[in-house]
């Protein structure tokens, strides 16, 4: 029973470690994206997945430092990247995000 | 030009800025012991407050939330200042906080401690702050014929 224990949890640590790798990997080319990308769209849909991989990012730690106190801060990440996203495709397709009024 | 359909925007607004507000006073409370505090909270619901402004233009909710956002910022600094200064009536040095536990009717036993106080000024300040800039930011076309 210790030594399957000990297998899973250093199984998981090994697999949370290489996703954290795949995941930054992932990130460097999303901000290739959004750096250098064609159209403005392209910038857009580059920097909300960045904001999903770091989601990912925070929810990995949490799993590797053994703590449930990160999950607020995955949740955080998805409410803020939530209205940034919103904001952009305002912008994109309107040119203003507060407008003055509505009719 | 086709005139813009922003339907969805608008009917998820009214229900996401509610989860947003109780998000927020959710994390005010979970300060100084867990992530939170007053500067997230503070910036959870000025999240909100911009997600109703993107939804329904400057005026409904100038409308809906009257307040002036710039007297919130010396109100928050004068809470903060005064939870430092009320230290010195116990004879404490400046700044020093204590906390005890409560009987509260519907929680049960809660902690309370001074230091929320101090989280309310910054909360304050933290929604006065971020809603000027982003609103003088979005009044700056005003001259032009936009």
């Amino acid at each position: 029973m210790e030594q399957l224990y000990n297998v899973t949890q250093s199984m998981i640590s090994a697999i949370a470690m290489l996703c954290i790798i795949i995941i930054s990997i992932s990130v460097i080319m999303l901000m290739y994206r959004a750096i250098v990308g064609p159209t403005n769209p392209d910038r857009a849909v580059a920097l909300d997945s960045i904001g999903i991989n770091l989601m990912a990012l925070a929810g990995l730690m949490a799993i590797l430092l053994v703590t449930t106190q990160l999950n607020d801060v995955v949740l955080l990440i998805g409410i803020l990247l939530f209205i940034g996203t919103i904001a952009i495709a305002k912008f994109l397709e309107k040119g203003v995000i507060i407008e003055r009024d509505i009719d | 030009m086709i005139k813009t359909n922003d339907l969805i925007l608008r009917t998820t607004t009214t229900l996401i800025a509610f989860i947003l507000f109780g998000f927020s006073v959710y994390l005010f409370f979970a300060g100084h012991n867990k992530p939170g505090g007053g500067f997230i909270g503070g910036l959870m619901t000025s999240a909100a407050i911009v997600l109703m402004y993107m939804a329904y233009g400057m005026e409904s909710v100038a409308k809906i939330i009257p307040i002036n956002f710039r007297v919130v910022i010396p109100i928050g600094l004068l809470i903060a200042v005064g939870t430092g200064v009320g230290s010195f009536i116990f004879g404490q040095p400046f700044l020093s906080q204590t906390f005890a536990y409560f009987q509260l009717p519907i929680l049960g036993k809660t902690e309370l401690a001074t230091a929320l106080l101090f989280d309310l000024g910054v909360y304050l300040t933290v929604i006065g702050v971020t809603m000027t800039i982003i609103l003088t930011i979005a009044q700056d076309r005003k001259d032009e014929t936009a």
